[in-house]
């Protein structure tokens, strides 16, 4: 091994590969200049939404929330998550990355990509939202933007899983992969899923577009596209799911309740996730129930059930480490008593209990096969999507860059005072953001909607009172959003570059725990079930665990009895 | 060891599952299967299902069948625009047309009857998105959707759209008058 070629952080024990840790920074860095791009144009979109605003023409509107959606939904996740896909291979198995320069040549397709797609946006003619449904045609530039960053995408897939390759021949690890990195190749084999499905519907919609295809048929389209617009969110879960786990070892030590459950879970997403495009499927034409049953939930729902096997898991491994730690008392001293000042902690698990209890129960309800006519396509979406990907995926990414900056880039936070606030500013305003959504969406308001008040229709309409009330605040949650948004950008890019220099001990005290050199956890006798109750290693996280079933069962129940109220149709 | 490093047990997956663990599988896994179960049922029990009854159709042949039956039951016409609203037998088959920015005719329909509601796009995709009953379906062009639909509810629906269609899509509404039968 060319010891030249590697740096030990000194704070966590890791081992950084310098090739490696070039491109994970500079790959962290771009993600997050979309994010600001991303957030910028979030602002003008939920003026425009916020009634009594109604800042944007209608033109500048669908323009704007178009590249709000590809920026945010494609490129910013998936930028940070090829730097995720380098960390938990090259650093979490102390290895060299597989071939560097594929890996910038990968990177460089990737930022070519997003500069097409935009320009492409911003010239006028590509206001198709991210899902581009023919035959509403864009520039032809949209569709190459997009391509080409799947290209350069699937190319660091590629070299993560060489890189898995390295570890395994080289021997730098003993026994099994860690679950982080096992939840990182989930994450990987689902998106060569995506990125394939990309590429077999997008080509052709490029050919279209230049005129040498004449016809897209477009419920085909739907079912294709949405094999790539689904399936990349489920990159996210995997991901985020990964980054959840590797939190809870990083602040405290954790490890996984038992490795068979937790890997079995991310299993599950791979076998059970692919085909939800259905989802969105579920109120088209020319396709029948018995199809849409199927395909919304392989006939038991595995992928939810993976979801709430996580839900328990990651916050019952806090617990076991905790309880271990001496916090026996009661059913909740345990956490009570976590970090709740230091972002890295409070971030990951204010996107856990958003992503479970908003964004996961909303997102069953309503892809049921009957419930869906009461939903689709209202407002009510977005709100369900951005629960899973602004509080689950977003969220924890941030979390995962307040540890990142002294580890990866060397730099104190600064202002960590407003660090510390801001997953909370962040997480509650996206929280009350996207109930309210989902309120306005259950009056029948629409999404991707420029003017809720029709007013320059012949016939016109008029959405009740309290659906106003419900975007006023909306518009006032989102702005809320979009500061802690504004704040997180501002404390990393600052560190990043102003940031003084890592010196001692990083400012959350996250140092002796990473990487601890002996078994983290004492055994006490009988196992660590001997510190909880009931025979239960975990009985807080357990009785959370029911009061989130509970509210699943009353909210499904209530949906049906909505359903039930209107016109009987068959 | 910590979820960042390999498992401490080589053969970890002979482990056994901690009880917490086990008790909540079980448990989630129950209620996925209900879950489940809920949409055959609602099929069989409920009286809110899509009907599968789709065929496949053209703009130009869409538009005959719509044309024939406005221009046998249209009892008047409405805005600057002349907009035909139509009142058609109850049980017949209906027709609209989803298409850029509009939704063509008006219907008036009794209360209590039941009627085949035939949808489709003369151009690009729009959701169709009754309101305030609030019924949303996805409306494609190439594609003839039918509806066995039976309004139960006094007062107007606007039909709005909710598939993103362009500039002027916030001015595609339509309406569907519900008169209290026996006309």
């Amino acid at each position: 091994m060319n010891t030249e070629q590697f740096r030990i952080c000194p704070e966590s024990g890791l081992q950084f590969h310098k090739p490696a840790e070039r491109l994970m920074r500079t790959l962290a860095v771009t993600a997050i200049v979309i994010l600001l791009f991303g957030g910028i144009t979030a602002l003008l979109v939920t003026l425009t939404r916020w009634p009594a605003v109604h800042l944007l023409p209608p033109d500048r509107f669908y323009q704007m929330l178009t590249l709000h959606g590809v920026n945010m939904l494609i490129f910013w996740i998936i930028s940070f998550e090829i730097a995720i896909l380098y960390f938990c291979s090259s650093t979490l198995l102390r290895c060299r990355l597989a071939t560097p320069r594929i890996a910038w040549l990968g990177f460089a397709l990737m930022v070519i990509g997003v500069v097409v797609n935009n320009a492409a946006v911003l010239k006028g003619d590509a206001s198709v939202m991210m899902t581009s449904y023919v035959p509403m045609p864009a520039n032809p530039n949209f569709y190459l933007g997009l391509i080409l960053f799947a290209v350069g995408a699937l190319l660091g897939c590629f070299v993560f899983l060489g890189t898995l390759v390295i570890a395994k021949e080289e021997k730098t690890y003993k026994g099994s992969i860690p679950l982080v990195t096992f939840g990182a190749l989930t994450a990987c084999i689902i998106a060569v899923f995506t990125i394939a499905s990309g590429a077999i519907i997008l080509i052709p919609t490029y050919m279209w577009s230049m005129g040498w295809i004449d016809h897209i048929d477009p419920v085909m389209y739907r079912l294709i596209w949405w094999a790539l617009g689904h399936s990349s969110q489920q990159i996210n879960v995997a991901a985020h799911v990964a980054v959840w786990y590797a939190i809870a070892a990083i602040v405290f030590g954790a490890k996984p309740l038992s490795e068979k459950v937790s890997r079995t879970a991310f299993l599950l997403y791979i076998a059970f996730l692919q085909l939800a495009s259905a989802h969105h499927l579920l109120v088209d034409p020319g396709i029948s129930s018995t199809w849409k049953i199927f395909n919304t939930s392989y006939a038991m729902y595995l992928a939810v059930l993976a979801s709430m096997v996580h839900g328990l898991t990651v916050p019952g491994s806090i617990e076991v480490a905790q309880r271990a730690k001496g916090f026996t008392q009661g059913l909740f001293q345990w956490l009570r008593k976590a970090p709740w000042g230091n972002p890295v902690f409070s971030g990951m698990f204010i996107s856990l209990l958003g992503f479970g209890f908003l964004g996961g129960i909303s997102g069953v309800v309503m892809g049921t096969e009957q419930i869906n006519i009461i939903i689709h396509n209202t407002i009510y979406v977005p709100g369900h999507f951005h629960a899973t990907v602004v509080i689950g995926t977003t969220l924890a990414f941030m979390s995962l860059t307040y540890f990142l900056i002294p580890v990866l880039f060397r730099r104190q936070l600064v202002m960590p005072w407003l660090a510390s606030w801001q997953p909370y500013l962040f997480g509650i305003g996206m929280g009350v953001f996207t109930t309210v959504m989902m309120g306005a969406g259950t009056l029948g308001v629409a999404r991707r909607h420029w003017d809720m008040a029709f007013t320059d229709s012949a016939l016109g309409f008029d959405y009740p009172a309290s659906a106003y009330t419900l975007m006023g605040l909306v518009g006032i949650s989102g702005i809320l959003s979009i500061v802690g948004g504004a704040i997180f950008i501002l404390v990393t890019v600052l560190s990043v570059f102003f940031g003084k220099p890592v010196a001692s001990a990083s400012p959350y005290g996250v140092s002796a725990t990473v990487l601890p050199k002996a078994e983290p956890t004492i055994e006490p006798e009988g196992g660590h079930a001997a510190l909880g109750k009931w025979g239960f290693a975990a009985p807080g996280t357990f009785v959370f665990a029911i009061f989130f079933l509970a509210i699943f069962v009353v909210y499904y129940a209530v949906n049906w009895k909505y359903l039930a109220s209107v016109w009987p149709m068959q | 060891m910590s979820a960042i490093q390999p498992p401490a047990e080589t053969i970890w997956w002979k482990q056994p599952l901690d009880r917490v663990e086990g008790t909540w599988i079980g448990i989630a896994f129950v209620w996925s299967l209900i879950m489940f179960f809920m949409m055959p049922f609602w099929h069989i029990y409920g009286k809110q299902n899509l009907s599968n009854e789709a065929y496949r159709t053209t703009p130009a042949a869409f538009m005959a069948k719509t044309q024939a039956m406005v221009s046998e039951y249209t009892v008047r016409t409405e805005t600057d625009l002349q907009l035909p609203v139509v009142h058609p037998p109850p049980g017949s088959d209906v027709y609209l047309i989803g298409r850029l920015w509009q939704w063509w005719p008006l219907l008036e329909l009794e209360k209590g009857q039941t009627y085949r509601l035939h949808i489709s796009s003369m151009d690009w995709q729009h959701g169709f998105s009754l309101q305030p009953v609030n019924i949303n379906t996805q409306i494609i062009p190439g594609y003839e959707m039918v509806l066995t639909i039976t309004p139960d509810t006094s007062g107007d629906q606007t039909i709005i759209c909710n598939e993103y269609c362009g500039i002027n899509h916030h001015t595609m509404v339509g309406k569907i008058y519900i008169t209290d039968g026996g006309s």
